[in-house]
């Protein structure tokens, strides 16, 4: 296996201003990512998914965030202490990055066209008129009605959908190893929704691009990766392959995420929700991060902290008692 | 009957000439009819920019239609006598998408639910606020959360706050524009929860709008799917759910449960909708009948009802 992403206990504070109370953003996240893979993070708001890919791109807003251990190793390099040009050289050329509200993402006094030749030229050195040949052959790419309209037209003039082809053809125009999707469509319409990410796992098979597809849905994950790290108050919980994660769930929060999806089966009957909120950084967790909502909580989780046991199949699971399935 | 929306049709100027006289209209709501009895919960399933959330703030009087009527117990809103129509008013609640900017930061909770039984002259003065405390028990919050503010409260909490709000006005009619849908899941399923509850316990009928198949066939009766303005479906939910007739829910049901059935374009812009059938720039069962020839809901068995005339064949 040729490893591209690998992160190792990353830690992540955060300095309240106003009282200097230190709180923790990620309390030790280690993921894998191997080339060509895709990897769904999933969590609820508030988990860290999002601090995690900002971690990857260094773009946490420091303070009052800061990195507080672990590594970020990318193509077996540490990456977690370049310099600010360093960088600039990696951002959008090796790692590319589409966020999820595509509208503000994109810069309004610019035409698409500029926005999307501006990483050609200044990445891969094109020449203005390559990077606009480069720039067409890209949004006819994306799937885009008259691409050669499009190129000339402002950011809102377009619709969310197209947007968001706009911001994927951003971010894969140099041909990055690794694409980061932080919540790619949740703002757009379900029948988008499917485009995009069809779309994106297209362009992840023709040109061996692996991807981190951050969500809070689980039912886009399904079809749409090859495995799911399930994230809770800054630590992985339950990580394995969507048939591990679907239908063998072993952590109680993953049972309580998949059992509180309402559906048309399920009518008639409670949804289980997971009571309480999830912990806020500020708060000191003793036990297992989970224990203060868990339904089959026991005394143990509240004292001591679970460690994350990964079992010979690779489907791994942060609790002493996990479900047998 | 409770609710009964005959042939609405609503229409925003989107362009204006140089007297300030409107060229252009935007058609939000074409042509829709449904009734809601007492204690049925409605679902109104649908993309951003196909008007269902028009439909809802025409029901509870926020807008006027331009065409048709919205009758409230069998009394057309518009030609009320506007204490009566306060009155009437009063039974017709609404409970908004984000929970964040429909409650006023400056208001205490305490006073968020007081007001709609001053305004409404509910109760003797003294009895409110022990009424308002109930009331909080009922939505799952405590009474030490009357003299807070909105800023101390979860995005699920605030939701509440919004249904105890609807609830205080004692309605027995709640048109809920996705009331879950800037939730988390497992917060939303404590939403859903509670309001499957108080239609259970207390009979109150619901207008339920979501985007969301699923969460509209978890909670609803009926259901109605929309398209630019039209309704395109509608019927039981066991009906349109387990065995969808229209190509437009076909997908729309396919996309909830995760599966990727891949639809080209995007909806299109509602100033100007396709001649013919409204969906037939996107569908895959298109013929050239489709592109001319409006389409009418047909019945398809009682109160089930689907506008697409190749309904036998897909």
């Amino acid at each position: 296996m040729s490893e591209l992403l690998s992160i190792q206990n990353l830690e992540v504070s955060l300095k309240n201003p106003l009282n200097d109370k230190q709180g923790r953003v990620l309390r030790g996240i280690s993921l894998k990512l191997d080339k060509g893979k895709r990897v769904a993070l999933v969590g609820e708001s508030g988990c860290g998914k999002s601090m995690t890919a900002l971690s990857i791109l260094s773009l946490l807003p420091q303070p009052p965030m800061e990195i507080t251990g672990g590594t970020i190793r990318f193509k077996d390099k540490d990456i977690s202490h370049l310099t600010q040009e360093e960088w600039e050289a990696i951002r959008g050329k090796d790692i590319g990055i589409v966020f999820q509200d595509p509208i503000t993402s994109l810069n309004p006094v610019f035409t698409v066209g500029i926005q999307i030749e501006e990483t050609l030229r200044k990445h891969l050195g094109l020449s203005k008129p390559e990077a606009r040949q480069s720039a067409l052959n890209l949004l006819t790419q994306m799937g885009l009605p008259d691409p050669a309209r499009v190129i000339d037209q402002y950011p809102h003039q377009l619709s969310g959908g197209m947007c968001q082809r706009v911001m994927i053809a951003i971010a894969v125009a140099c041909g990055p190893a690794l694409l980061i999707a932080d919540e790619p469509t949740t703002a757009l319409d379900v029948t988008v929704q499917a485009q995009i990410l069809d779309l994106v796992f297209k362009l992840t098979q023709q040109n061996k691009m692996a991807v981190l597809l951050i969500t809070h849905d689980l039912r886009i994950v399904k079809g749409h990766a090859d495995r799911v790290v399930i994230l809770y108050a800054g630590e992985v919980m339950e990580e394995g392959t969507p048939n591990d994660i679907f239908e063998h769930a072993q952590h109680p929060y993953t049972e309580g995420l998949l059992a509180s999806m309402p559906q048309f089966d399920s009518r008639g009957h409670d949804l289980a929700s997971i009571g309480g909120v999830v912990p806020s950084p500020f708060e000191s967790l003793t036990g297992c991060a989970f224990s203060g909502r868990c339904s089959k909580v026991k005394e143990k989780c509240r004292v001591e902290k679970p460690t994350f046991v990964v079992n010979e199949t690779g489907h791994g699971v942060r609790c002493f008692y996990p479900s047998e399935k | 009957m409770l609710l009964s929306v005959r042939k609405i049709v609503k229409e925003f100027p989107v362009q204006r000439g140089l007297l300030g006289t409107p060229t252009a209209f935007l058609k939000a709501v074409n042509d829709v009819s449904f009734d809601v009895e007492a204690g049925e919960v409605v679902g109104v399933v649908g993309e951003s920019g196909c008007g269902k959330s028009t439909v809802g703030k025409c029901i509870v009087g926020l807008h006027e239609p331009t065409q048709g009527q919205v009758l409230w117990n069998n009394k057309d809103s518009v030609l009320l006598k506007k204490d009566e129509k306060r009155d009437i008013r009063r039974e017709f609640q609404m409970v908004f998408q984000n929970p964040f900017s429909s409650l006023n930061p400056r208001q205490k909770i305490k006073d968020v639910l007081l007001e709609p039984l001053e305004v409404h002259s509910l109760l003797k003065p003294s009895e409110r606020l022990t009424f308002v405390k109930e009331l909080m028990i009922r939505v799952g919050l405590s009474e030490t959360d009357l003299l807070k503010y909105p800023h101390e409260f979860s995005g699920g909490q605030r939701q509440r706050i919004g249904i105890a709000r609807a609830l205080a006005c004692q309605p027995s009619l709640i048109v809920l524009d996705e009331p879950v849908s800037s939730l988390d899941v497992s917060v939303q399923a404590s939403i859903l929860n509670l309001l499957v509850k108080l239609n259970q316990d207390q009979k109150i009928g619901y207008l339920f709008i979501s985007h969301d198949l699923q969460v509209v066939g978890y909670i609803s009766n009926r259901v109605l799917v929309m398209y630019l303005g039209k309704v395109v479906e509608e019927g039981r939910v066991e009906q349109v759910l387990q065995n969808p007739k229209h190509p437009y829910t076909q997908v729309l049901l396919k996309a909830s449960m995760g599966s990727s059935m891949t639809l080209k374009g995007e909806p299109p812009n509602p100033v100007n909708v396709p001649q013919g059938c409204p969906f037939s720039a996107r569908c895959p069962y298109v013929e050239d009948r489709c592109l001319t020839e409006k389409q009418e809901l047909q019945e398809v068995e009682g109160r089930w009802r689907v506008a697409c005339w190749k309904w036998h064949e897909i």
